[in-house]
């Protein structure tokens, strides 16, 4: 009998809630009993209240279990999980399962599915296709195709990729860069973490395709510190692509070159900041440039340099394999292809859930999320990181794409999703938006170093019912001058979510009366 | 922040010669491309608020008081991070950014102390204008929330304190630290609400800091202020004037309250500085005023008797009586005189003026001799003038920097800071010196080559460099074949490819590996520009004009002559040497180097001075004293000058002092030389003098009377009453008639008048008819000479070398917070610093030695020894030792020997063979006297004990 093909994921997540040791398990019954298995080491497949989950390769595909604890494991054995589905935590076929089915993946499409740093597996799945397909185009086309594409910015700022590629590849310079930005800070997301941990290879076929397109022959990771394992498997990635000629002087023998080093963050919010990243990247400490310069001109050590988000990168190769009509077909408007949601916080089934643009928060939250895992109502929903919006239940037929949360005085920021149950006070929620301004600003600019610590004091005066209504005034005042004022988008978000809880939630404020003055 | 306030227009200027048109708050404007629409506006003399914005600096963009409103784009972008555009309207004034401007205000006075009428800085904020500009009328936020009110002040650095809780984080003493001094001492320390100005260790004092007070300057409010404001007020008027330390000769605002100096502060437009200074002229003027100045004449019958304080008239009547008793008894050549570079122009014109008149002899010569004589004599035969070939800006258009001997971050710290921005934007710099000099390495810069060549082979260098040229083709044909003399060219190319100056050869004299040698002489050859700067050790050798030319040669070979970003540069050491020079001090030289053979030249003094003069050049400085020693040398006149202390083998000089029958000595206070002085002339310092002073760049700048003169006379009057007694009048009004006369018989000179500069500020020689506003670039077309002349340049080892008793070289040099003998630094706090010289010594020279660091050394040489403690380090190679000459009680040119330059008797203080050990007791132990010990003494002299 050939050995069965047991998959386990190996990203943070599911370590954090015991994979490994489950794997460790799974290995020793397996050889207590002599029953041959192969345990392959996966990303994860996105559905975290599964995790840790395993699956069993079989003739119909692959089926699976989870959660799975240490402690399940002896029974998994006695079900004959390898050829049986009759275990409790049996899920069945893991592509039937309608939070997967319902999904379109063309970023995530391979993480969970493969070993991430197995080149054959890789290429199976449609790795390489598309630096195959950019290696035949002139970088123009390159540029043309992803411009085509309506490819967006992940990270928040939604610029058009193509376009700040073209103008990379125009600017004449001895020396350009690649910058891939994987300083994920932004509450309640991880996709970036998740696709570097389990298919890192498809964020160094994005880069090298971009750095053809520009004329770039060195690529830089900026990774959050916080992010040790996906250091570790990028660090891995780019040895293996170096020697299987992937990387390096001659990209896959052609007479590009181009190579990838990872840095390593020091732990700071807004070095997520595009240009503070910049800063960091050379040596200096992490603080905001004004801009212009683009960094698409003057960018890293002065030089023209490509800033993209990890899942803007990664969805580079399906453009290129698939074409910019196949990626165009996904989404709706001016948000074309798919985004990478996540759901998190107060939520019952949190994960990755990767979808065109334009479905509802709602159906987000009723099909995807099931719920709150208090089991209480939703009572409100932050969309697009710490600097995002929150939205109140009679805005949650809201379309997700980046043209409707304008709209609705929203962004989507990187995609995190949090939810809150009706057990949370908004104006403490509003207080933390401050809070956390005042402690990750980079203190370049006033309002956004004095104001956010000014903020907090407001909205505590008014919590604590002094003077509330010359303070409400004063705190929407600096809330414009923090919005007009600022120099990054830093102290220039802070007031979103702010003033989203002041104007749907004015009650947990005690401010409905004021409120309502304030908008007439 | 200063009272006399320069326009600021925010940002720097734009140097695009593309230009763009836009329109602010109605007005059309044309500016280059590039130009922030804050100093677009600015041209308008539209002023737009700003804090975090000064034109000294690049934009940063951290204050959010300059936002704007542009037509067509969304939102309010600073003005100052703004780039004009074609056709861009601009709204400086609307209701719109007036509110922001108006809350971000609010927002910095929430976290201010409301402390205006007591603070130093009243009257002299920039937060306190902004307030009232934008019109902020109340702090809705009151004051009880979160701040830095009761952050501390750091009183750590001698000069000015720093109150963290007036800060207001707008970075512009960072990036002065960074852009202008290019120190990076300073940074902004944690992020949000606690971001706060840090000097990276536990304070001002014990971090990188050099104290050049780029930041005390760019600091908008009392953050960073003077202790001399905090202690005497804000002054309330500004003399303009010039720096009377090193050859960079920076302009000033002198700061007065009343008749009080309250600050020194750098003047942006200054043409040598352009707003920059270092710790020497920004705060280290208080000599000046020190208990130490002697402010009455004196005179005595010995050196071994007590000074008698006297009036001047009966000083200048003994002197003169003197002078001619002397005379009259041991010869017309029996009494001469030195000009002191120290000096202004026009106190140096009439000293030589009265030796050459009064004395009837040409026994004249200055302190150059001792420093860039050589400059001069090899300049001269090469190029056909004796200055160097730039001005300091020019080095803004260098690619390649080849630094011989010199160590401008100590020596020439304004000058550094310009060369060191250039290194950051981008050109390579070639180090040849013995030492690892900062410039070799350290903050954002690194030398493309460092050539640590063996002290006293600078020439087999030179050879060298100009040999890889010459064999390599790197040659510059058409600039050869069009500016330079052929017949010389073919001579030279002939001796410069034998092979004995190959850097294969070479590499056996110099220790300094061939192929770097040759890589060093590429990268200076196939630059675009390339420039040579170099200092006293290339001069102080005994073949230091050989050397001159050498430099001179390789410049001309490589076509970097005649443009600007090349040239060939002398790094001066002290303010006036240049003009020192120019005013006729040598033996041999009349003003404008013109010499006292040249019958028609000295025909024109004659008639314009109205007696007769002598036409065979007189004695210099070591002649005089070799003179003095066999008793044919009776009488020195010696200004402003401590030979005793700074020129070599001090033991001869002193012998040479004690055999002569009147030292007539006239300084701000009794130096060593001082001590074998008959009469003692008070002098003024540069707060006190009214005249000009000749920087290295050949820029004239006034230096004005900053405070009326403390010995009731200037300088040139006490020459003056001196020359009259003894029966040459000369009759000066002021020190401008003065000028006026160097002017009339000095063509270089011919335009330059007080009124000129104070029309103008200041002017490079040569400054005529075809040059009325001076000259910054010599040699353009052709040469002073006409063609330039290559001078075949042997290498000729020293005869100064190691021997097994004495295996180790010396050599000499400059550390930042002193200033050569330290008269008048070691009277300041800069001794904070530094409080006494140092040998530095490798480690592994010292461990074979026994000696640890810090301890007390003894250093001797075959001329004499001194004690000094030892400094261990890596900076000096093996086989060389390096020791300043700022304390009299160290006195390093003890040990320095009589060798000096065979054209120009320079003397060769950069070489020393030398031997250290161990000593077990300081100097006072080893029958030196201890430095309090010496000032002590000096002030009992002074006193008339």
């Amino acid at each position: 009998m050939n050995s069965v093909k047991v998959f386990i994921p190996k990203d943070s997540a599911s370590k954090s809630v015991g994979a490994d040791e489950v794997a460790q398990s799974i290995l020793t019954h397996a050889q207590k009993k002599s029953l041959e298995i192969e345990i392959v080491r996966t990303g994860s497949r996105g559905m975290l209240w599964l995790e840790p989950l395993v699956e069993v390769e079989t003739t119909r595909g692959r089926v699976g279990f989870g959660p799975v604890t240490v402690a399940d494991v002896t029974s998994l054995f006695e079900s004959d999980f390898l050829s049986n589905q009759n275990h409790p935590l049996s899920l069945g076929l893991i592509d039937e399962l309608p939070w997967l089915k319902k999904q379109q993946r063309l970023t995530f499409k391979r993480v969970g599915i493969i070993d991430p740093l197995n080149v054959e597996d890789y290429q199976k799945f449609g790795g390489l296709a598309g630096l195959k397909a950019a290696l035949k185009l002139a970088p123009e086309e390159i540029t043309k195709t992803v411009t085509e594409s309506g490819l967006r910015g992940r990270g928040g700022a939604g610029f058009p990729a193509g376009i700040k590629w073209n103008t990379v590849r125009e600017t004449v310079s001895n020396q350009k860069f690649i910058c891939a930005n994987a300083d994920e800070g932004d509450s309640g997301t991880f996709a970036d973490r998740m696709l570097m941990e389990g298919d890192p290879f498809v964020l160094l076929e994005g880069m090298t395709i971009a750095g053809i397109a520009v004329g770039a022959t060195q690529g830089y990771i900026y990774v959050r510190s916080e992010y040790p394992d996906a250091i570790k498997s990028l660090n891995s990635a780019i040895k293996v692509a170096k020697d299987f000629g992937w990387l390096g002087n001659s990209v896959l023998g052609s007479n590009f070159q181009f190579n990838i080093e990872v840095v390593v963050g020091a732990g700071s919010y807004v070095c997520g900041e595009e240009t503070a990243m910049l800063e960091s990247l050379e040596g200096k400490r992490g603080m905001v440039r004004a801009k212009p310069p683009l960094p698409a001109i003057n960018g890293l050590f002065g030089k023209p340099t490509v800033i993209n988000n990890v899942l803007t990168l990664a969805s580079v190769p399906v453009v290129m394999s698939e074409g910019a009509e196949f990626y165009k077909s996904f989404g709706v408007g001016r948000s074309l292809g798919t985004q990478v949601f996540q759901l998190a916080g107060n939520v019952k089934q949190g994960g990755i859930v990767e979808l065109g643009f334009g479905i509802t928060l709602k159906e987000l939250l009723e099909d995807f999320a099931l719920g709150t895992n208090s089991n209480r109502p939703i009572k409100a929903v932050q969309i697009g990181g710490p600097l995002g919006a929150y939205f109140p239940k009679e805005l949650f037929g809201v379309n997700l794409d980046y043209e409707s949360m304008l709209q609705h005085g929203g962004m989507l920021g990187h995609g995190g999703i949090v939810i809150f149950d009706d057990s949370v006070d908004m104006s403490q929620q509003a207080r933390f938006a401050m809070e956390f301004c005042s402690v990750e600003s980079c203190g370049k600019c006033t309002p956004c170093r004095i104001g956010s610590t000014r903020g907090v004091e407001v909205i505590d005066k008014i919590i604590n019912n002094e003077n509330k209504r010359e303070n409400l005034t004063l705190l929407i005042d600096l809330c414009e001058t923090m919005t007009d004022g600022s120099l990054c988008a830093m102290g220039g978000l802070t007031p979103l979510p702010v003033r989203s809880a002041l104007k749907h939630f004015a009650a947990d404020f005690g401010l409905e009366k004021e409120m309502a003055d304030v908008t007439a | 922040m200063s009272l006399l306030k320069e326009t600021d227009f925010g940002t720097p200027e734009s140097k695009s010669s593309k230009s763009v048109t836009l329109t602010i708050d109605g007005q059309a404007i044309t500016v280059p491309a590039g130009t922030s629409v804050m100093r677009a506006a600015k041209m308008l003399e539209t002023s737009i608020p700003k804090l975090c914005a000064t034109d000294s600096l690049n934009s940063f963009g951290s204050c959010r008081l300059c936002v704007v409103e542009i037509d067509g784009r969304k939102g309010t972008p600073a003005s100052c991070t703004t780039p004009v555009e074609d056709g861009m309207v601009v709204r400086t004034q609307t209701q719109k950014v007036e509110k922001i401007r108006k809350n971000v205000m609010e927002l910095y006075i929430s976290d201010h102390p409301l402390d205006c009428l007591t603070c130093p800085a009243n009257g002299d904020c920039e937060l306190q204008d902004m307030a009232g500009v934008v019109g902020l009328r109340e702090v809705r936020y009151g004051y009880e929330g979160k701040n830095h009110l009761n952050a501390p002040t750091d009183f750590s650095n001698p000069y000015f304190n720093f109150d963290e809780s007036k800060c207001i984080v707008c970075s512009r003493c960072v990036r002065a630290c960074e852009e202008v001094q290019g120190t990076f001492a300073l940074t902004i320390e944690g992020r949000g609400f606690n971001s706060k100005v840090s000097p990276g260790g536990t304070d001002f004092l014990s971090s990188e800091c050099v104290s050049c007070g780029a930041c005390v300057q760019a600091c908008p409010t009392a953050t960073l202020e003077e202790k001399s404001v905090v202690d005497l007020g804000m002054p309330n008027r500004t003399v303009l004037t010039t720096c009377a330390y090193c050859g960079v000769g920076c302009s000033f605002k002198a700061e007065l309250r009343g008749d009080e100096l309250v600050r020194m502060v750098p003047y942006k437009d200054g043409g040598a500085n352009e707003g920059h200074s270092c710790v020497k002229g920004r705060f280290a003027w208080g000599y000046a005023s020190h208990p130490d100045r002697v402010l009455t004449p004196k005179i005595r019958k010995s050196i071994n008797e007590p000074w008698q304080d006297v009036t001047w008239e009966e000083a200048i009547s003994y002197a003169a009586t003197k002078l001619k008793e002397i005379q009259g008894k041991y010869g017309h050549q029996s009494i001469g005189g030195i000009t002191s570079s120290r000096c202004t122009n026009e106190e140096v014109f009439v000293v030589q003026k009265m030796v050459r008149a009064a004395f009837g002899n040409n026994n004249v010569d200055t302190c150059a001799r001792v420093c860039h004589s050589p400059t001069g004599y090899g300049l001269k035969q090469t190029f056909g003038t004796s200055a160097g070939t730039q001005d300091f800006k020019s080095v803004e258009k260098s690619d390649v920097i080849l630094l011989i001997g010199a160590n401008p971050t100590d020596a020439h710290p304004v000058f550094a800071s310009r060369m060191k921005k250039r290194l950051r934007q981008g050109a390579q710099i070639i180090v040849v010196d013995p030492r690892k000099i900062d410039l070799v390495r350290s903050a954002h810069v690194e030398a493309s080559h460092h050539l640590p060549l063996l002290p006293g082979t600078n020439v087999a260098m030179i050879n060298a460099l100009a040999h890889t040229v010459a064999t390599e083709n790197l040659i510059d044909w058409d600039f050869i074949n069009e500016r330079c003399d052929l017949n010389a060219f073919k001579k030279w190319e002939a001796f410069i490819k034998q092979p004995e100056n190959s850097p294969e050869v070479v590499e056996t004299i110099t220790g300094v590996p061939a192929e770097e040698i040759r890589a060093a002489a590429r990268l200076y050859a196939n630059a675009k520009n390339a420039a040579i700067y170099y200092g006293l050790g290339v001069t102080e050798h005994s073949q230091g004009s050989t050397m001159v030319m050498g430099i001179a040669n390789l410049a001309m070979a490589t076509g970097n002559i005649g443009r600007e970003g090349v040239g060939v540069n002398p790094l001066r050491g002290q303010n006036n040497v240049q003009g020192s020079c120019d005013m006729g001090s040598f033996p041999h030289e009349f003003s404008g180097y013109r010499h006292v053979s040249d019958d028609v030249v000295r025909e024109q003094f004659e008639a314009l001075w109205g007696t007769n003069l002598q036409k065979d050049p007189g004695m210099r400085i070591p002649n005089m004293l070799d003179a003095a020693i066999v008793g044919e040398f009776k009488a020195m006149y010696i200004q402003g000058e401590d030979i005793a202390q700074s020129d070599p083998n001090t033991k001869h000089v002193k012998a040479a002092l004690g055999s002569m029958e009147l030292v007539i000595v006239q300084d701000l206070f009794i130096n060593e030389t001082a001590k074998f002085a008959h009469v003692f002339l008070p002098g003024t310092s540069f707060l006190e003098k009214d005249g000009t002073f000749t920087n290295a760049e050949r820029r004239i700048n006034r230096v004005r009377p900053v405070m009326a003169s403390k010995t009731g006379k200037q300088e040139w009057q006490v020459v003056a009453d001196l020359s009259k007694a003894l029966g040459y009048e000369m009759n000066y009004q002021s020190s401008a008639e003065i000028m006026d006369e160097i002017a009339r018989i000095t063509p270089t000179f011919a335009g330059v008048s007080f009124a000129h500069l104070d029309k103008v500020g200041s002017v490079q020689w040569p400054c005529n008819e075809a040059n009325p506003n001076g000259t910054p670039i010599m040699h353009i077309d052709q040469f002073v000479r006409g063609k330039g002349q290559f001078m075949e340049t042997h290498f000729v080892p020293t005869e100064e070398r190691t021997t097994r008793k004495f295996p180790l070289l010396l050599t000499t040099g400059r550390i930042l917070s002193q200033y050569n003998v330290g008269a008048q630094t070691r009277r300041t706090k800069n001794s904070t610093w530094a409080s006494e010289d140092l040998l530095q010594i490798h480690p592994s020279d010292a461990e074979l030695r026994g000696i640890s660091d810090g301890e007390w050394v003894k250093l001797a040489s075959r001329v004499g020894e001194t004690t000094l403690r030892a400094l261990l380090t890596s900076d000096v190679p093996p086989g060389v030792v390096y020791t300043t000459f700022h304390f009299p009680v160290s006195g390093a040119n003890v040990i320095t020997t009589e060798f000096s330059d065979w054209a120009t008797n320079c003397p060769e203080y950069k070489v020393t063979a030398v031997e250290v050990m161990p000593s077990l007791v300081g100097p006072e132990g080893n029958g030196e006297m201890k430095h309090s010990d010496i000032q002590n003494q000096e002030r009992q002299l002074a006193k008339n004990v």
